[in-house]
């Protein structure tokens, strides 16, 4: 592959342990799938292909966390292939629920689901991807919102910065004109310490932000924590709040860190 | 095709399934000597962390075990919790969730048909390149496709992880003019989706008959989606609540999913070819029209036919759909709400590729203290296999390539979700060669 030449930008979607749910989102971009098809090449993306082109990759997509130590090893590869790499969803950027393995005992949880335990090799935690690489740009959401994708693809491709706001899901619900649930109706609401990027959905549905997105640029954990208190929140509720599909994102484990020592 | 040495037939990774695994399989001469599915997606013990959770949070992380199928997750949760709770639903809301299902069938079984699929009967790798030849087909598939997730966005909020399913109903209900501009909308895929059976009916089906046993959830006035008795052509006749007396769960060394068996019998079949031949006389007449013009009776026992049956399902989703639009009525409230209390629910939802079992134990604050979960992938594992035991056989003549696609092409018949089975499929034929 010839650098002078003019060829299509390569890119390689790979997977770690995950739902798949984020590189659907590329499938499920049904208006612009076949443009973005012929806008590049996709050399490596088994869900929708059978033809897999070695490496290098102008850009690496790289869906979920790293659990096992045989993904351990492999992400290094993956890195070494490509050009740019971008992580994408909340697996791959913050290790995903399974993370909530994080804080147990995973040979216990081994035990739960199989009754061989001996077979099954897996690693105490799991870890977003910028634990084990470095990591160019990272796509938050659980899942990823497809509008946000696309930009970034076409960022990515043009060299230029994504737009994606790391502020928080009020915005979204100022911008939608939403009442506040947590400040009218006393609903538990994490979206004014959540990244925005879903559109504000929940509020939108009358349910209070659950953190898809994980934390925004500068969450105050804290006095979200003692505003849940207020609406009558016990430790162990907010503390499972923050302990959901972002729940190893450093500032939301020490926001449920901090509700359990209490 | 017998000769002197050992040759290996090797395809790392299969494509064009959901998640990750490997398909194994040594011939030894004409004899298929050893078949294995391997599913090496690492486990993600969804059952154990979702202990100390609380019930209202189940549909919401279930989902995230499959992003192709969440709301068979949402579903077979809330009705699980329903039933430890003791709720009954507003009738409102059981025709909403009719409905929300046929959104992901249409979503799922159209990525299904065309995209992962039909590449193997028109010799393409994937749809992109299909594209290039059959491009309005492919155009008329996205269109579809779309249509699915615009249902499940209207009800769900979004395509993927829908945010508004709930125990006891939904978070919030649609209107019913917001129903009402779905119309359009369904009854062009209603007449795309009759297309879709002409034209997967034009495909070469390999000829391959395998006596199974089929298993579906069949109700007394409805084609399946998430209540009704779990049957079989075999006799089986139970309630959700049985079904751990009936199936158990098999780990096998090779794979990160637990196979599931009948008990006292083995494999069983489930998803559209189940589905299908136990509930013919419940699909609409649309449908079941399409099926026979198509050449469709049941039972139809070849397992490469599913992509037929799949898009007669796409036609009785589309058809139901639109029922469901025109008899929405808004239900009173969105959701019952049920107070914190002990108790063990199961249910049984169709996903789009088979049944969906979950059960859960709670205690007296509404904290789940046991989850079990068993997903269509793991229930038709051992199926898949015994399917390649006897095909894989049909072809050991073949050059391994063709042999290969072939094998490749009946797993993905089965439409399998790795995801959800523990959660990429890498096919691995080994053929070694007798003496003569």
């Amino acid at each position: 592959m010839s650098s002078k030449s003019k060829h299509k930008p390569r890119i390689g979607v790979f997977k770690f342990a995950s739902c798949d749910g984020c590189q659907l989102s590329l499938l499920d971009a049904e208006d612009e799938l076949l443009g973005i098809a012929g806008a590049v090449e996709i050399a490596y993306f088994p869900e929708a292909t059978r033809a897999m082109s070695k490496g290098p990759y102008d850009i690496g997509l790289v869906e979920g966390s790293i659990t096992s130590y045989q993904d351990a090893q492999r992400i290094q590869e993956v890195r070494r292939q490509c050009r740019t790499l971008i992580t994408i969803g909340a697996c791959a950027t913050a290790g995903g629920i399974q993370a909530l393995r994080n804080w147990k005992d995973v040979d216990e949880f081994i035990r739960v689901v199989y009754a061989s335990p001996q077979f099954i090799s897996t690693l105490k935690l799991s870890t977003p991807i910028a634990e084990h690489v470095p990591v160019d740009f990272e796509l938050r959401g659980c899942p990823i919102n497809k509008y946000q994708f696309i930009e970034l693809i076409t960022a990515t491709l043009a060299g230029r910065k994504p737009n994606v706001p790391s502020y928080s899901v009020c915005i979204e619900c100022k911008r939608k004109a939403n009442v506040c649930i947590a400040v009218v109706r006393g609903v538990p609401c994490l979206g004014p310490v959540t990244q925005a990027g879903c559109g504000a959905l929940c509020p939108s549905y009358d349910r209070g932000c659950y953190g898809c997105y994980g934390p925004m640029e500068t969450p105050n954990t804290a006095a979200l924590t003692s505003q849940f208190r207020i609406l009558g929140q016990a430790d162990s509720q907010v503390a499972r709040a923050f302990r959901g599909f972002n729940a190893w994102a450093w500032q939301f484990r020490k926001a449920s860190e901090e509700c359990e020592r209490t | 095709m017998t000769g002197r040495g050992a040759r290996t037939i090797r395809v790392d990774t299969l494509a064009r399934v959901e998640g990750e695994g490997a398909l194994y399989i040594k011939l030894v001469g004409e004899r298929v000597a050893d078949v294995k599915l391997k599913i090496y997606e690492p486990p993600r013990f969804f059952e154990a962390f979702l202990r100390g959770r609380h019930f209202s949070e189940a549909p919401d992380i279930t989902a995230r075990i499959c992003g192709i199928c969440p709301i068979a997750y949402q579903m077979s949760a809330a009705h699980a919790m329903e039933r430890a709770l003791g709720l009954k639903i507003d009738p409102a809301v059981r025709l909403l969730r009719r409905l929300f299902y046929c959104g992901e069938w249409i979503e799922s079984h159209t990525l299904h048909v065309y995209m992962l699929h039909a590449p193997d009967f028109l010799g393409y790798q994937d749809a992109i390149a299909m594209a290039r030849d059959h491009r309005a087909v492919v155009e008329k598939a996205l269109r579809l496709k779309k249509i699915g997730n615009r249902i499940v966005q209207l009800l769900g909020g979004r395509e993927i992880h829908p945010i508004s399913a709930a125990v006891g109903g939904f978070y919030k209900t649609p209107t019913k003019q917001q129903l009402r501009d779905l119309v359009n909308d369904l009854e062009w895929a209603l007449e795309a989706s009759l297309e879709t059976v002409r034209w997967t009916a034009g495909l070469q089906f390999p000829n391959f008959e395998q006596d199974y046993e089929f298993v579906a959830l069949r109700h007394a006035d409805e084609y399946p989606f998430n209540e009704g008795r779990l049957v079989s052509n075999r006799g089986l006749d139970i309630d959700a609540a049985e079904y751990e007396d009936h199936f158990v769960e098999l780990q096998v060394k090779h794979s990160n999913a637990l196979h599931s068996v009948v008990r006292g019998r083995g494999s069983y079949l489930v998803g559209p070819l189940a589905r299908f031949n136990l509930n013919f006389d419940k699909l609409p007449e649309v449908a079941r029209k399409a099926a026979l013009e198509a050449g469709l009776r049941p039972p139809v026992k070849n397992i490469f036919r599913s992509i037929v049956v799949r898009a007669v399902e796409l036609v009785f989703a589309c058809a139901e759909g639109l029922r469901a639009v025109h008899d929405y009525e808004p239900p009173a409230a969105p959701r019952v709400e049920a107070p914190n209390q002990i108790g063990v629910g199961q249910a049984i939802t169709e996903a789009p590729r088979g049944i969906l079992y979950h059960r859960y134990a709670l205690d007296e604050n509404g904290l789940i203290v046991a989850a079990k979960i068993v997903p269509p992938t793991s229930q038709n594992q051992k199926r898949i296999e015994d399917d390649l035991r006897e095909y894989a056989a049909q072809l050991a003549a073949w050059p391994i390539e063709e042999a290969t696609l072939k094998c490749e092409q009946a797993v993905r018949s089965y439409d399998p979700c790795i995801s959800c089975a523990t959660h990429f499929l890498k096919v691995e034929v080994e053929r070694v060669k007798t003496k003569d």
